[in-house]
């Protein structure tokens, strides 16, 4: 029942956007662990098998080749055994349609990506410390929104 | 000139232990490597107090008093706002600080070190939560919201909404009802 640690995925192609979220994610005072998976098939690979550790949240770019964010979500939600993860979806796109598109899939967080790091890293941190009483305090994540 | 020196760590601890114990006063034995036994449970400041100071000098206590102490905290909370809520009247602080026997000041300390956010944070979080329910399963207005749960104002209820979600109480409705029926299917 006590876990001391947050699981966290990462799901992104960018070499860039993979650094920078590492580099936020060093901040976060909540203890954790960090896998970063290099597109949505990887991700989802991984997810799908049976013996894999899953994580509490997992933080994906909506946009990705392959296998898009919202690709990944719509399979993550239909799956039994992954419907408890806390799903973080970020894009550059601020549009109230696509907000809610996510929102209704199922995304618990929606981040219109930031153009400061400092922004990124306060939007991380405060995720990461919201997400940690989802998982601490059993709340029910079916009502967990959350916006950026 | 150089002097050699050789030291044994066991009794540099051993006597560092007792050093800081004797200076609090307290009524110990140090059973064995890294235990002391306490006969009396210690409160929270003085507790506090030990393990900033042993930290100084490299010694961690491996304890998880603090982490207990933060779960009774969330507890007392919840109770108040689940069932106290009757009486909103009594500051939080004072609730808190008779409840669980301890200076807010110390309480507030120990919660955001173990929680990683404030006992306020915690509090409007689920406040929030619980708006959430209300919009969901119960066919009452925001008003009606605001007034159950102590707001001072339908705006002041709509804005923290905002604030801890990123949406307004409106759009998160319409969004969760959407995605219940997602669900669902």
């Amino acid at each position: 029942m006590y876990q001391d640690k947050l699981k966290i995925f990462l799901a992104e192609d960018d070499v860039d956007d993979r650094s920078f979220f590492k580099d936020a994610f060093e901040e976060v005072k909540v203890k954790h662990t960090l896998e970063i998976f290099e597109d949505g098939m990887s991700l989802m690979d991984y997810l799908n098998k049976q013996e894999s550790v899953l994580p509490d949240i997992i933080f994906m770019d909506i946009n990705m080749p392959g296998l898009s964010g919202m690709e990944c979500l719509r399979e993550i939600r239909s799956s039994q055994n992954l419907s408890e993860i806390v799903v973080a979806i970020y894009s550059t796109s601020a549009s109230p349609a696509n907000i809610e598109e996510a929102f209704i899939e199922g995304a618990n967080v929606y981040i219109t990506k930031p153009d400061e790091f400092s922004a990124l890293k306060k939007i991380i941190t405060e995720i990461t410390n919201i997400s940690w009483q989802y998982v601490t305090d059993g709340l029910n994540r079916q009502n967990f929104m959350l916006s950026y | 000139m150089n002097l050699y020196v050789k030291y044994n760590f066991e009794t540099i601890c051993r006597m560092l232990l007792r050093e800081q114990l004797d200076k609090l006063g307290l009524d110990y034995t140090i059973t064995g490597m890294g235990k002391v036994n306490l006969k009396r449970t210690i409160p929270m400041e003085k507790y506090q107090k030990l393990t900033a100071t042993l930290n100084t000098y490299g010694i961690e206590v491996i304890d998880n008093q603090k982490a207990i102490m933060a779960q009774r905290i969330k507890e007392a909370i919840i109770c108040m706002l689940h069932k106290d809520s009757a009486a909103p009247l009594v500051k939080v602080s004072a609730y808190l600080s008779d409840k669980l026997g301890e200076s807010y000041r110390t309480l507030s300390q120990v919660f955001s070190e173990v929680c990683h956010i404030s006992i306020e944070s915690f509090i409007i979080i689920h406040k929030i939560e619980i708006v959430k329910q209300l919009l969901l399963t119960e066919n009452i207005s925001l008003t009606e919201i605001a007034y159950r749960l102590h707001y001072s104002s339908v705006a002041h209820l709509s804005n923290q909404f905002k604030k801890i979600t990123g949406l307004t109480p409106t759009t998160f409705q319409k969004i969760a009802l959407h995605r219940r029926s997602f669900v669902n299917n």
